[in-house]
């Protein structure tokens, strides 16, 4: 009796934590039906604002593909950059190593603000244009490539070190061991920190607006910009309800599809 | 057998070569040129005057120090920084407890629902908070509304950076550490203060790193959330930037640096090991 | 050794060093290994012989020094030049590789040196890679040798221990090595299979005809496989000879006691085919050493006889008997000497009985000096004499937990107050420990340098005090022979114990 009012107690607590994640989303979500821009008055159910998301007269629509061109372009610079960065670090000599790890750590740890600033500092200590987008790009690099090289780390070590020198025992050049038997070991840790690089920098504000070009926008940049008494921002904004409805539809059907899938695959073990 | 050829040999250790410099440009230059701007004045000239601002603004002195603006937004930023890490904490710790000890087949799966919502864009989430807080009629109502939006807000957002590091350290804890404290006469609560708890300080460590600092700076969030009423340290850097006032940003930046220096150095956060990796790494 | 066998050295080590970062792993190694022998290198584990199997394989480097193969310098040259393959401990199969693709991975890499007519009929030479058929045939022959036919598509980490064994093992030879190294390759099987892969690579390497370097920290291991067995301790070779020179004519306690059991006595040579340990006189076969030279003796358990209690002077009494399948192992206490002896028959526990030891069966060697012994007095100053001299110590250290009071008395843990005065102790200092120098007044002792060899990082020095006692020292400066110099030794150096009386227990 006292175990289960314990448990009826533990998974309520579970489930309110998740209401409290969830809600605002779902909120959103019902609201991107609502005819009107507005929250406060519901006006009846419609397709409205998906209509004016999809039409790529309208911004919202150029934003996401072009934050979402901007995320692959600065994922793959980071990965490539943390990949081999991750592997010279892991392999260099104790100190070097121990210099490289806590250096890594500093755009991790530091607040995403004194990051931006000091490298917008740099930036026009030396005079890069920011309407080239490069400084966009390495700022955004700045902040994914030490997640790049976090998560490479831990593959890096679980490897066997001998890999690396059997193959170059069977007469493999230190380049094609590399690339035929280290970047295969750790093509998961490459991989998550791609992924990763891609989230960071599609969630990423305070670089972005510190460094991008002023005729260009991301998602986050956007809908900070907005101004809320004004109709058409109202509008770009009710639109963005409804790009947040499919993203969070997208997630959820992954997740359910990945599970789906990983519960076949310890089934037909099973068997 | 063919006579080895004198050049430089490819090694694994020089690959870190470019990533190495990318670090010195990108990380070390930078924040010695916050040093630099944070003492120097607009011609150039060593100065102290961005910490006189912190004094001679409203009056001399202590008291001059205390009401001075800087101060007040840095205790205030320190406030519900302190606040939403315990929450987060309060919140966290039994959430990744009870994932990490229940008995379903597939934990992970629990845990993706915490860290799912994550990869909707973090300003589109303030924003449902926002209209949410809207709804409900406490967006911007009162000062001390807008504090309490701003401490929700911080939660929402950084909760998953907290549940994340101390599931890792709860799920790698050996069970037979508690069968062997309850065998050695140990009451469940006892074995949890004992055992459980010191087992998983790592987690709590690198969680509240994770919380801590951002809550301190996000203004997008408190921003957002109080409709520009509540200042946080993060939009003071940020004030004074627009204001093309580097001098007394760079002054600002430079004290979070150190605040952020001497947490890390406390907590062991530069040692090597893969603890901070959390801050999104294990999502994937 | 098969004395069949091509005399050609296939690889030399030549006063070979290596250091990580500053600390020696291995010191002036010389060495050879003669074409198609079985070498086993034996050590504990640390002793540094996976570091020299290191460098022969080309991934660390020597310090200083040089491997030479077919007589050709390869120090510098990287392993994947190397005509030497290896097999690694935990095999280092590359797991997102399939069988096929492991084993082939050597040939792929591979480049034949071909020559062909070009267009106008001139010879010309140029690299080819291997033709694929003829990679799949190599490839399939391994397999067989190794047992393991049709596996090629199978995946590394569906196959059992002993299975991914032997396509490392495969990988290696595919690739027709002039050496094949071996790193403690059945060090992850368990008991049997080991055993099996012992007796199987001993066959495979009688059938190739490779030479193998084996590396193993198991005895049993290198005195079944080996032509030749390399015993090395402390990064240096302690003996080189066949399995049963090592085992029967061990080069000193090191090899006798890391090979197979032995008992190990302190002894003394009076003359040549006499050496008295355990208190009695013994016949041996050694000589060649000074008179009443301080020695090591060695004995085997299987060499010593149990006899009634009066048929020998080595009277002892029987402590322990334990049956260990063979035969049993005994101990038996003669004074304050414990022997071990293995024999078919069972004496009783508490039976007296004397031991008898053939002159083939007691082994003579020079002591290995590690550290200056000496036999010292406390004095009243709570200085100790020794090695004529006097010298500064701690004399706390003889009871743990004790202090000096105001007056010199010792009160020890449990607040007894003593007067070490002229009590005795046994003192060890370090070779490292002592320094010299020619201001006489300075140090505790004074004598001549009578002796100093050149040992690659320091000086080796033994210095002769008046009354003919000796010092070993190191010392990194050049001095002269016959130089008079004074010896000192820091306070915390100088390691007091006391002298356990016989017959008492402490």
């Amino acid at each position: 009796m006292v175990k289960t009012l314990k448990g009826i107690a533990k998974w309520s607590f579970v489930g309110l934590i998740l209401l409290f994640i969830y809600f605002p989303i779902l909120f959103l979500t019902v609201n991107s039906f609502n005819q009107s821009d507005y929250i406060q008055n519901w006006t009846g159910f419609g397709w409205e604002h998906y209509a004016y998301f999809f039409n790529f007269e309208n911004e919202p629509i150029r934003v996401v593909g072009q934050t979402m061109l901007l995320a692959v372009v600065v994922a793959f610079l980071s990965t490539l950059l943390g990949t081999f960065g991750a592997i010279g670090l892991f392999y260099a000599k104790k100190r070097t190593s121990a210099t490289l790890n806590a250096l890594n750590r500093i755009p991790v740890i530091n607040a995403d603000v004194v990051t931006a600033i000091s490298f917008a500092l740099l930036v026009s200590f030396i005079g890069l244009d920011k309407s080239t987008y490069i400084p966009l790009i390495l700022g955004q690099m700045l902040l994914c490539t030490p997640f790049v090289v976090l998560s490479i780390i831990p593959k890096l070590k679980q490897m066997d070190n001998n890999l690396y020198e059997a193959a170059l025992d069977l007469g493999a050049t230190p380049r094609k061991a590399l690339f035929s038997v280290i970047i295969p070991q750790i093509l998961p840790g490459i991989l998550t920190g791609f992924l990763l690089s891609i989230t960071l920098s599609l969630d990423d504000y305070v670089i972005a607006a510190y460094t991008k070009p002023d005729s260009f926008t991301t998602i986050s940049t956007h809908i900070y910009g907005l101004d809320k008494n004004n109709i058409m921002g109202a509008k770009i904004k009710a639109a963005y309800w409804a790009f947040t409805a499919i993203i969070f539809l997208i997630i959820v059907l992954v997740v359910i599809l990945s599970n789906v899938l990983a519960y076949r695959k310890t089934r037909s073990k099973k068997r | 057998m063919t006579k080895a050829k004198f050049r430089p040999r490819f090694s694994r250790k020089m690959l870190a070569i470019p990533y190495g410099l990318f670090l010195l440009v990108f990380v070390v230059v930078p924040l010695f040129i916050v040093l630099y701007y944070a003492f120097t004045n607009d011609e150039g000239k060593f100065t102290f005057e961005y910490l006189k601002v912190f004094f001679n603004e409203n009056g001399e002195g202590l008291k001059g120090f205390f009401s001075s603006y800087n101060f007040k937004t840095i205790m205030r930023s320190f406030f519900i920084s302190v606040m939403s890490t315990i929450i987060c904490l309060l919140i966290a710790y039994p959430i990744a407890y009870i994932i990490a000890n229940c008995k379903l087949k597939n934990k992970s799966c629990l845990l993706l629902l915490f860290i799912v919502p994550m990869w909707v864009n973090f300003v589109l989430r303030i924003n449902a908070l926002k209209e949410l807080f809207v709804w409900l009629g406490i967006y911007n109502k009162s000062n001390a509304w807008n504090i309490v939006n701003t401490i929700i807000g911080m939660v929402y957002d950084f909760l998953p950076f907290m549940i994340l590091p101390i599931y890792t350290t709860l799920i790698k804890i050996d069970k037979s550490y508690l069968e062997a404290a309850k065998d050695l006469g140990a009451t469940p609560a006892k074995a949890f203060i004992k055992v459980t708890l010191p087992l998983s300080k790592a987690g709590i460590i690198s969680g509240a790193s994770m919380v801590f600092l951002p809550s301190m700076t996000n203004y997008v969030v408190s921003n957002y959330l109080t409709s520009r009423n509540v200042k946080i340290v993060g939009k003071l850097i940020d004030d004074y930037f627009t204001g093309d006032l580097w001098h007394d940003g760079s002054f600002i930046a430079l004290l979070l640096l150190l605040f952020m220096f001497l947490v890390t150095w406390l907590t062991g956060g530069f040692k090597e090991d893969d603890q901070s990796v959390a801050r999104g790494a294990s999502l994937w | 050794m098969n004395k069949k066998q091509n005399e050609q050295k296939i690889i030399e080590l030549i006063d070979v060093c290596k250091q990580f970062d500053g600390v020696t792993v291995v010191e002036n190694m010389n060495l050879y290994v003669r074409k198609g022998e079985f070498v086993t290198f034996l050590g504990p584990s640390g002793c540094g012989k996976t570091t020299t199997l290191r460098m022969i394989a080309g991934f660390d480097m020597p310090t200083s020094g040089k491997i030479l193969l077919n007589g050709e310098d390869i120090s510098n040259l990287p392993p994947n030049k190397r005509p030497v393959n290896t097999v690694f401990q935990k095999y280092a199969l590359f797991p997102h590789l399939n069988v096929f693709e492991n084993v082939a991975f050597g040939l792929k890499q591979k480049r034949v040196e071909t020559t062909y007519l070009d267009k106008k009929g001139n010879k010309k030479v140029r690299f080819e890679k291997i033709p694929k058929n003829i990679i799949a045939e190599k490839v399939k022959k391994a397999l067989e040798i190794v047992d393991l036919s049709g596996f090629e598509k199978r995946s590394i980490a569906t196959l059992s221990g002993g299975q991914q064994q032997r396509i490392a093992i495969a990988r290696a030879i595919v690739n027709e090595p002039e050496i094949l190294l071996l790193d403690e390759p059945l060090g992850a099987l368990d008991l049997k299979m080991r055993k099996e892969m012992q007796l199987e690579l001993k066959a495979m390497h009688k059938k190739l005809g490779i030479t193998f370097i084996y590396v193993t920290h198991d005895q049993e291991e290198a005195l079944t496989m080996s032509d030749t067995i390399v015993v090395i301790a402390d990064g240096v070779i302690q003996q080189i000879g066949t399995p049963e020179n090592v085992y029967n004519e061990p080069n000193n306690t090191f090899v006798a006691d890391f090979i197979g059991e032995s008992n190990i006595f302190s002894g003394v040579m009076p003359k040549d085919g006499q050496v008295r340990f355990c208190g009695k006189s013994f016949a041996c076969l050694d000589g060649g050493f000074e008179k009443d030279e301080p020695v090591d003796v060695v004995v085997r358990p299987e060499d010593i006889e149990i006899l009634p209690a009066d048929a020998s002077p080595l009277k002892g009494k029987v402590t322990s008997v334990i049956f260990k399948g063979m035969h049993y192992q005994i101990l038996v206490q003669s004074g304050r000497y414990e022997i071990e002896i293995q024999s078919t028959v069972a004496p009783e526990i508490g039976q007296h009985v004397s031991l008898a030891i053939k002159p083939d069966g007691i082994h003579v060697m020079k002591k290995v000096f590690r550290v200056n012994r000496f036999n010292g007095v406390i004095t009243k100053r709570n200085t100790v004499e020794f090695g004529d001299g006097e010298f500064d110590c701690d004399v706390t250290q003889l009871y743990p937990g004790s202090y000096l009071d105001e007056e010199g008395y010792l009160i020890t843990a449990k607040g007894e107050k003593l007067d070490l005065t002229d009590t005795e102790v046994n003192v060890e200092v370090g070779l490292h420990d002592i320094t010299m120098s020619d201001n006489l007044d300075e140090g505790g002792a004074q004598g001549n340098i009578i002796s100093l060899i050149y040992k690659s990082e320091y000086y080796r020095y033994i210095v002769r005090t008046e009354n003919e006692e000796d010092y070993v020292l190191a010392c990194e400066d050049l001095w002269n022979e016959n130089d008079l110099v004074s010896l000192s030794i820091p306070k915390d150096k100088i390691k007091l114990s006391l002298k356990v009386k016989e017959g008492i227990q402490q």
